[in-house]
């Protein structure tokens, strides 16, 4: 039976088992958009923006693992995404975009509407296709799903032009694609395995590093086993935080630039690096030449290109972690070592006294900290909820102070660092898991960057906690410009930001205040129990910094503290608050 | 140190826009690239030469087999292998060294395929060192303008 290009992609997203399409439409999509109308198995979520139905889609594919699926128009509709396809590019996750196209004729003719969103998302997609024949269609998408879901995860676009959508074919799905040079190799080499696994029984003081490899891998009891097995104690990087129980004694929180005093000093003076699903960034490493002088490194990744691109690696294995470090237990089950206790003990005491020296820490005051806010929400959620967050200090608090459980319980920008993700992702998660507890944790600045989407959660009930940290100024950058250009706040103060209680009530939501300390864990608790969207509206301390940090040239040892008895400079009267 | 790159593709649109915006947006530099149809349609052979230590080739190396739509890559510095260029030389000498020009044509195994009263274009085909030593001898005699195509490359079979 003939079917239309829009009945041809409808169907195939009902092959690939999508439930959920984030998208916006527009004259070159009408065709599709009128297939999706009255059919029940796909549903379209209309959002406010196409850069938050990116946002949703990638949100909703970190916590659940599978693809996230846009649909957008052509020209600005297209343009539109590029940044939520650059955040899934950068942090490896699924995600099928399609995006409407003037038609075939009209091409590179400069039409209404027309942007080269081939060429313009080339250095951003895993893959990216032109649908030329409808007759391709079928196999194109088939083929767009492998590609996004194998291997390394990233996002592959789909330009389809309008008269494709509205030529028959003849629909096929195939069974299974294959793509002659495109074999991700997935079993890690033995004899690699095994030397890894003799290194790391000859180490005194190893450390695991595990990033966002070990949550897409699906691999966080292998590498439990792996650190309980061999009393190696584990930190993780912001792409890594739920792979690892953060409440587990041998857990050193996240390392870099923001990280633990004790994770990274443990790290700088471990002699044996065991990396795992991480590629080595510059905020994990700081200045190379100085990053761990003294250790050996195994590198374990599915992406040969991480492998050696920033650090010397000892023993190299490409493959599946999953896999890998299943294979890696093996081996060193079998040849146990029963004092591994004994031989850990020195080192664990030493990485305990580090933790001592220099605990997460901050100083209370009259003032809401929004460090304290974290920690509450930690409290009240027991660490169970799913938390997106927007981009800067709020991040790094969320980082520092949520002390994740499980995997994919942790959404935020790492690689692109977009400011304005968190509120959509959190919306996508909620789609994906409408009963369970999904927080924003947001600074003022982000959350006016997708604010529009209030809409779009108002209008399918979904219950997002968005609890702002409000510090009238773009945190991160006035940090820097505090401790490093001598405090002259170029363009960080947000002034004319609206009352954010009246702007979520305007879209029908509830809006909730915190202006002092005691106020914060009421909000917190009444927020959860509203079965509504809710704003939080936190009134927190201009002047706050997130510590440690690990200033830019330096090496990961050479951090920040927390100056005790620091007296924070006098803050600005900069809103009329209630 | 230098290097010559030897990929095989698939022949779809935007795979050269591929490869060499993975050289630009990464700053590898590309000293040339050639690119050509094999013997089967669907696959066509690029051939870059670039320039960079162990690591910087190892990544780009990396980075090419990464890409969908390569097939294989070779770097075949780490063989033995045949490279040629070819270049159309159009030199305008002066009356009394056209003869020059005429032997120096003769002596590289080049040939005249076009001439004028003041200019002769001239073919030659070798690897570098040739010619780089044709250009040399021909720029005193006044070159007006150079064509190259960018080296290609294969490698040699043992003689085992």
């Amino acid at each position: 039976m003939k079917l239309t290009g829009a009945e041809i992609f409808l169907e195939c997203l009902k092959k690939e088992g999508v439930k959920h399409l984030f998208g916006y439409p527009g004259g070159v999509v009408l065709n599709i958009f009128d297939a999706l109308y009255d059919q029940k198995d796909v549903e379209l979520i209309l959002t406010r923006h196409e850069q938050g139905a990116a946002h949703m889609a990638d949100g909703y594919a970190r916590a659940t693992g599978k693809p996230g699926v846009v649909l957008v128009t052509s020209g600005p509709g297209a343009t539109n995404i590029v940044t939520g396809v650059a955040t899934a590019y950068m942090d490896s996750i699924p995600m099928v975009i399609f995006t409407g196209q003037v038609p075939t004729m009209l091409i590179g003719n400069d039409a209404f509407q027309e942007a080269d969103i081939v060429g313009i998302t080339r250095p951003c997609t895993k893959y990216n296709f032109l649908v030329k024949d409808v007759n391709d269609l079928a196999r194109t998408i088939k083929e767009a799903f492998y590609i996004a879901t194998t291997g390394r995860p990233g996002p592959v676009l789909i330009d389809i032009p309008k008269d494709v959508t509205v030529a028959k074919a003849e629909f096929k799905y195939p069974d299974k694609v294959e793509i002659r040079s495109y074999h991700p190799s997935v079993k890690g080499n033995m004899w690699q395995t095994k030397q890894a696994a003799e290194v790391i029984a000859k180490s005194k003081r190893p450390v695991i590093i595990a990033g966002g490899g070990v949550i897409t891998s699906g691999a966080a009891e292998e590498l439990k086993e792996l650190a309980e097995m061999t009393k190696i104690p584990v930190t993780l990087t912001m792409m890594g935080l739920g792979a690892f129980p953060g409440d587990h004694k041998l857990c050193l929180g996240m390392l870099g630039m923001h990280g633990t005093y004790y994770a990274n000093m443990a790290v700088h003076n471990a002699d044996l690096l065991i990396a795992i699903g991480m590629r080595f960034d510059d905020r994990v490493t700081g200045k190379v030449e100085g990053f761990a002088p003294g250790a050996k490194i195994i590198h374990v990744d599915i992406d040969p290109t991480s492998i050696r691109k920033n650090v010397r690696v000892d023993v190299p294995i490409v493959g599946d972690v999953k896999q890998v470090v299943r294979d890696l237990n093996k081996v060193i089950r079998e040849g146990a070592k029963e004092s591994w206790g004994a031989v850990r003990k020195s080192w664990l005491a030493q990485v305990e006294d580090w933790r001592a020296e220099n605990p997460m820490d901050y100083e209370q005051d009259d003032v809401i900290k929004p460090q304290f806010v974290v920690e509450k929400i930690y409290e009240i959620t027991k660490g169970d909820a799913i938390i997106a967050t927007e981009v800067g200090q709020n991040q790094m608090w969320a980082a520092q102070f949520y002390k994740f459980k499980k995997p994919r319980t942790w959404l935020s920008s790492g690689g692109l660092g977009t400011m304005g993700y968190g509120f959509p992702a959190a919306i996508g998660a909620q789609f994906a898991y409408p009963n369970k507890l999904v927080f924003d944790i947001a600074g003022d600045g982000s959350i006016q960057m997708n604010i529009q989407e209030l809409a779009t959660a108002m209008l399918h009930n979904l219950p997002v906690k968005v609890a702002i940290l409000n510090n009238c100024y773009l945190g991160m950058v006035r940090q820097w410009q505090e401790l490093f250009f001598n405090k002259r706040y170029s363009s960080t103060c947000l002034i004319g930001t609206p009352d954010f209680v009246k702007v979520a009530e305007a879209y029908g939501a509830v809006g909730l205040r915190a202006s002092k300390p005691s106020d914060v864990e009421g909000v917190i608790r009444e927020a959860i129990k509203v079965k509504k969207t809710v704003f939080m509206d936190f009134v927190c301390d201009q002047m706050e910094k997130v510590y440690p940090m690990v200033p830019a040239g330096a090496a990961i040892n050479e951090m920040l503290l927390r100056p005790k008895g620091e007296i924070l400079p006098a803050r600005k009267k900069l809103r009329a608050v209630k | 140190m230098r290097h010559i790159i030897s990929i095989l593709v698939e022949n779809k649109f935007g795979v050269l826009s591929r490869v060499s915006g993975l050289f630009s947006g990464r700053g590898y530099n590309i000293e040339s690239v050639s690119v050509g149809a094999t013997l089967d349609p669907m696959v066509a052979q690029m051939t870059i030469v670039t320039k960079g230590d162990d690591q910087i080739i190892e990544q780009i190396t990396k980075q090419l087999n990464k890409l969908i739509d390569v097939i294989k890559v070779t770097d075949l510095t780490e063989f033995e292998h045949v490279e040629r260029e070819m270049v159309l030389i159009k030199v305008s000498p002066k009356a009394e060294f056209r003869a020059e020009a005429l032997r120096v044509v003769d002596i590289f195994r080049a040939v005249i395929v076009d001439s004028s009263p003041k200019t002769y274009t001239i073919q030659v085909t070798g690897d570098e060192k040739k010619i780089q030593a044709i250009i040399d001898l021909l720029k005193p005699l006044g070159i007006k303008e150079i064509v190259r195509t960018g080296k290609v490359a294969i490698s040699r079979e043992g003689k085992v």
